[in-house]
Formats: C-alpha cells, sequence, structure tokens
C-alpha cells in the first residue's frame, strides 16, 4: 500500500483567535500552530494500514515556512517521506485552486490511496477531498469512520447524520476523508523524532510545478471577518467561584425554575 | 434574467429539511435579484409537498439509478442539467450526502463553491456569510465566476416561512449510461439502538474537551448526581473514548431538548448545537467569553469549569439539605 496523507497545518483547538487588523484574517502571531483534528486520525489510519499490509506512507502539506512542523511531526509519527509544498501567499488559494496543486503533485506519484481529513478546522470548507478526486479521476468517500482492505478495493463505514451509517465499496486508488473518533492517534516516540531527522522533506514550491500564479487565481475571497451577532440575551453570572455557584443555583431554581 | 437553481434532496418520499431550508434561502434570493428560480428533484418519484412550492420551473431527472445516492451518479446528472440550465448560482442543503458530491461537482465544473452559508447580503455585489474557525468568526465571501455553487447550514433558513406557488414542471431525460461507478454504497443502517436515550432526560450535563483528561471527568459525575442530570458530551471526548457514543449530541449524535442543558468546557460549534438548541434553558461554563455556545446560552459563566464546577456541586448538596 503506498498511502499520500494530506496534512493542513491550523490554529490549535481552543486557541483564542482575534481578528487582524486588515479585518480579512486572524492574528498570527500568538496562535499556536498544529495539525488539523481530522488530518491526525487520517495520518493514524494510513500509519494503521501500512503496519498491517505494508507499504509506504507519504504526507503532503501546503501552507508557509511554518507549516514545515506538521510534516516533520507526521515523520516523527512514522511516515516515511514528506512533500512540503511551500507557499506563503496559499491563505489566498481557493479548494479549487489547492485541488489543482495536489493534483500535480500526485499525478507524478503512484498510489494506492490518498487520505485528507474531512475538513479544515479552521476555514471548514470540506471541500478539497471530492474536488482533489474529481482532478485526479479517482473515486472518493468522504466522512470515514471505519475502513478494511480487501484485495483490490477499500471498504468504509462512511458516517451520515443523527446515528446512521452505511457500508461503502470503492476500488483502488481511491480517496477518502477521514472522519475524527475512527482510531486513537499515536504520539511520536523519541525514537521516533530522531528518525524523523533522516527521512527526506522534498519542498516545492509554485515554480517547480510549473505553475503560474494566474492559474490559481482565487474565485473565491473572504473580504471581512467579524464576531457573529448573539442570538440570545445571555445573562452573566460574575464573582466569585462561591458565588457564582450560589447565584446560579439561585436562578435555576427561582428564575428559570429546572431545578 | 439571470438563473438559479436550487438541489432539493428527499429521503423516503420527502424532501429533507435541510433542503427546504435551503430552498427559502434560494426564495429570498431570487426575490431580492430578481432572478428566475428552478428546483431540481432526482430520482422516480416527484413529493406533492416540492410541487407546491413557489418557483418558476421544477426539473424532475426521472432516471430510476438516481432513486438511491451514488456521487459518480449525482455528479453527472446535475451536470448535466447545469449544462442546459446554465444557472448563475446553485443552492443546496449542506448535508452529510451534498457535502459527498457537491464539491465534486464543484471540481468538474471548475467553479467555486462557498459551503455551508449561514446568510447572504447585497452590497451592492453579492455577499455570503459562512462561519470559520468553528463558529467563532463570521466571514464575507465573494466569488469572481460566472457560477458559483451555494450550500446552506441546517438551520440558517426557515422552512416554515417557505412560499407556496404552482410551478411548471419538466421532466428532464439526463444520459447516465457513460458513467462508470467506481463507488458502491451499500444500505444505510443504525448501529446498535442507542442504549441510552437522552431525548427524555430533564437535565443535562453536557461535557466538552474542556475537562482536558478522563480522570477529571469524576467532577461532572459529582454534579449530575446532585442535580439528578443525565450525563452527555461533544464529539472529541466520545472520541477519546472518555465517554460512551451513546452520549454524543449533536449532528453525528443525539438530539435533544431537556429543561435545562448545562454546557461546560464546550465550544458550541455548529455540529453540536443542532443537537441542544431547542432545549429549554441553556447554562455554559466556558473560560472563553467568546466561545459560540454563548451565542445561545440563556446563562453563562466566564470562569474556569474547574473551580466552578465543585462549588456548584457543594451549593447544590446544601440546597438539598435544607
Ligand atoms: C461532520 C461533522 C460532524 C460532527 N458531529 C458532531 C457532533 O455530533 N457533536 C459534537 O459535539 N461535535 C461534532 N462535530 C465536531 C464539532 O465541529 C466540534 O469540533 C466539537 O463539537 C468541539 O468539541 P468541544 O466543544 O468539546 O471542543 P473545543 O471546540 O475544543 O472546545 C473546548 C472548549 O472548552 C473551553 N475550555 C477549555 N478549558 C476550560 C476550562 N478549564 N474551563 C472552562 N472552559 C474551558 C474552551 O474555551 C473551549 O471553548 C462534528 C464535526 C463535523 C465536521
Ligand atoms: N493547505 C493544505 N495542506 C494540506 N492539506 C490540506 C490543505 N488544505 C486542506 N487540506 C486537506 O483537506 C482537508 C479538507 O480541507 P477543507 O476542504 O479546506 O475543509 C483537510 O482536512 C486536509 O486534510
Amino acid at each position: 500500500m503506498k498511502i499520500f496523507v494530506l496534512i493542513k497545518q491550523v490554529a490549535a483547538q481552543g486557541s483564542v483567535v482575534k481578528i487582524d487588523g486588515d479585518g480579512r484574517w486572524v492574528e498570527e502571531t500568538n496562535l499556536v500552530f498544529t495539525a488539523n483534528e481530522s488530518d491526525n486520525y487520517a495520518l493514524e489510519e494510513a500509519l494503521l494500514m501500512k503496519e498491517a499490509h505494508g507499504g509506504e506512507v507519504v504526507v503532503c502539506t501546503l501552507g508557509p515556512e511554518r507549516a514545515r512542523q506538521v510534516v516533520k511531526d507526521a515523520l516523527a509519527k512514522g511516515a516515511d517521506r514528506a512533500i512540503f509544498f511551500r507557499d506563503d501567499q496559499f491563505a489566498d488559494l481557493d479548494s479549487n485552486a489547492l485541488g489543482e496543486v495536489f493534483a500535480r503533485i500526485l499525478r507524478e506519484e503512484e498510489f494506492d490511496l490518498i487520505l485528507s481529513g474531512l475538513q479544515a478546522d479552521d476555514t471548514g470548507e470540506a471541500e478539497l477531498g471530492p474536488i482533489l478526486a474529481q482532478k485526479l479521476n479517482l473515486p472518493h468517500v468522504t466522512m470515514v469512520v471505519e475502513t478494511e482492505l480487501p484485495d483490490g478495493v477499500i471498504k468504509v463505514k462512511q458516517e451520515l447524520e443523527g446515528g446512521w451509517f452505511r457500508f461503502v465499496e470503492a476500488d483502488l486508488p481511491a480517496l477518502l476523508t477521514i472522519q475524527s473518533g475512527i482510531n486513537q492517534p499515536r504520539y511520536a516516540s523519541l525514537k521516533g523524532i530522531m528518525a524523523m531527522k533522516k527521512k527526506e522533506i522534498r519542498e516545492i514550491t509554485m515554480a517547480d510545478l510549473g505553475i503560474t500564479a494566474a492559474e490559481l487565481s482565487a474565485m473565491q475571497s473572504i473580504t471581512r471577518l467579524y464576531i457573529p451577532e448573539k442570538i440570545k440575551e445571555t445573562t452573566f453570572i460574575e464573582g466569585s467561584a462561591e458565588e457564582i455557584a450560589t447565584k446560579l443555583v439561585d436562578v435555576l431554581s427561582n428564575e428559570a425554575k429546572v431545578i | 434574467m439571470g438563473k438559479i437553481l436550487a438541489y432539493i434532496q428527499c429521503a423516503n418520499g420527502d424532501p429533507t429539511r435541510n433542503a427546504l431550508e435551503a430552498f427559502r434561502a434560494a426564495q429570498l434570493l431570487a426575490a431580492d435579484l430578481e432572478y428566475q428560480l428552478s428546483g431540481t428533484v432526482f430520482g422516480a418519484h416527484l413529493p406533492d409537498s416540492v410541487k407546491a412550492l413557489k418557483m418558476d420551473q421544477l426539473i424532475h431527472v426521472q432516471s430510476p439509478s438516481l432513486m438511491s445516492y451514488t456521487p459518480e451518479l449525482f455528479v453527472a446528472a446535475m451536470d448535466a442539467v447545469m449544462k442546459t440550465e446554465s444557472p448563475d448560482i446553485m443552492i443546496a442543503g449542506h448535508t452529510y450526502q451534498v457535502r459527498d458530491w457537491l464539491p465534486r461537482l464543484a471540481g468538474q465544473r471548475n467553479c467555486p463553491m462557498v459551503s455551508d452559508c449561514i446568510g447572504y447580503h447585497i452590497d451592492p455585489e453579492l455577499i455570503w456569510v459562512r462561519q470559520v474557525f468553528q463558529g467563532k468568526i463570521n466571514a464575507d465571501v465573494v466569488t469572481s465566476a460566472e457560477q458559483v455553487i451555494v450550500s446552506f447550514q441546517s438551520g440558517a433558513y426557515r422552512a416554515d416561512q417557505l412560499e407556496n406557488g404552482n410551478p411548471s414542471i419538466r421532466a428532464m431525460e439526463v444520459d447516465l449510461s457513460q458513467v462508470t461507478l467506481h463507488v458502491r454504497p451499500g444500505e444505510k443502517f443504525q448501529d446498535t439502538k442507542d442504549s441510552i436515550d437522552l431525548s427524555h432526560a430533564e437535565r443535562i450535563i453536557s461535557v466538552g474537551r474542556g475537562i482536558s483528561e478522563e480522570a477529571k471527568l469524576s467532577i461532572i459525575h459529582e454534579l449530575a448526581a446532585v442535580l439528578d442530570a443525565e450525563l452527555a458530551s461533544s464529539r472529541p471526548v466520545v472520541d477519546y473514548g472518555w465517554l460512551e457514543h451513546d452520549r454524543q449530541v449533536g449532528s453525528s449524535g443525539q438530539t435533544v431538548s431537556p429543561k435545562l442543558y448545562l454546557a461546560v468546557g464546550l465550544s458550541g460549534a455548529i455540529q453540536h448545537q443542532v443537537g441542544m438548541k431547542n432545549s429549554g434553558c441553556i447554562v455554559a461554563i466556558n473560560k472563553d467569553a467568546h466561545a459560540p455556545i454563548f451565542e445561545i446560552a440563556d446563562y453563562g459563566v466566564v470562569a474556569d469549569l474547574f473551580e466552578i464546577i465543585p462549588q456548584l456541586t457543594t451549593a447544590l448538596a446544601e440546597r438539598q439539605k435544607a
């Protein structure tokens, strides 16, 4: 099995994000960046498949210099090699442009599977997987919560709304988008971190792929970010922890009458 | 005249709720822009409730192979419809099915897809509004292409405000014979019927990733005992294996509407909100004043849960003694 895993570097879960002066993105200086949550599960699934069936796991990210860290982390966990598409303007690329870049990279490679996360926690579009599959003319299945590899095909369990599922079979090569919870992602071991230093990180840029900026010009862009308006009037309860507890018990029993 | 084409997803012979909500967005947009509005239904059956919706034209793609969902056929069918119709805007509800095939169609047609929108405004150009950073921030998005595909979030528009009408119905043939199927979806099923049914619980304490580790759940259990509440959680807590799957609330978990929903260390992403926003009284304890859960909370406490929860347990225990 040769498996490619797409990993996006995003602001860590629980980050307090502030809109930047331009009003079009968030202030990045104080943010901690990590691998997107579902991508982490995708990497683990690839590593498990490799352990069971042999082969190679290649991780692939596109982002500014800081994004190098997510491929390093993946190599430390056991991925074999990495492709780092370094591009400082990457935030301006839309899903179609990203799909085009990854398609160019992957057309040069042979693979059985491409795994991505089901959606990026920052922009939340949930588009790149199916778009890339289309560009590479591959079958795809989204929101995968279980995988099985009988001969020549992949069988997956796909999550649907409200606790429903279905099994889906797809021919290989295929692209899957992975849902969180499919496995328990590992941490890098010390040995893994040492081994990472000897692994290949192939760095490529737009020029290497022969893509011009015009070919990738975004068809959609963010013009403004803002804090959402509140739907309900929230009564905030303040004070010391003890005071808050007392007041809360009081409003819940006397005002809301729910206890 | 500009054109809007809406995909009306049906299941078990009826349009899905999210499809109707998105169709309401399409009706409003068609009125605002003075565009022509067409709806599209796939499969042999055309529900009466769809025939009664206000639109200019209802396109029925009857092909029996569209009765059940396969991504390759749906992409090919909609591509064919869009080729004949050339809509400026194609609209759908952001359901799991739509998430599966609509981006692929956007790739095929090389047109932008603005996904999971919560609204639009015209100022004077058309601006789509969607959430970023898991609902903490809204983004205005513009597109520059002849055609745009847009999906709308569940609950973004109200299906009960749909206008009725008498559309002309057009049966459309699409040739799907050239499509080779590489994806074979099986039948839908539910995993073992939920053994914990939270839908009848009067009080629920729902815990999120803010609890930080499994061992800390003990303080939540203690509170649940004095509050006589059921325990629920966000998805990550279940993903980590800290609570049974049956306790997950949200789009991929249970839908609940207790008298009291106490959300603890939980951000309130849309996929969580859809499962609990109809609760009677929503109380949120979160250290981030900008957590989206506060957008729908009746009472809020901006503080460290590890300081508040034990105090709350004590206060409730004292009240019971009194
Ligand atoms: C297709 C799909 C389906 C999904 N289905 C579901 C679903 O059914 N249910 C669901 O819940 N999610 C679902 N999700 C995931 C959802 O998008 C969010 O990622 C998830 O709900 C976040 O969980 P959380 O609030 O526990 O974690 P986070 O978003 O990480 O929030 C943790 C919160 O805890 C607060 N916090 C941290 N420490 C403390 C402290 N000491 N005291 C007080 N507060 C603290 C933080 O400020 C933060 O707001 C789904 C996602 C997708 C893409
Ligand atoms: N810049 C990127 N680099 C690597 N992978 C990406 C990038 N952007 C998106 N992806 C992958 O595509 C998935 C879906 O992203 P999105 O369509 O942006 O929500 C993510 O979970 C990643 O696996």
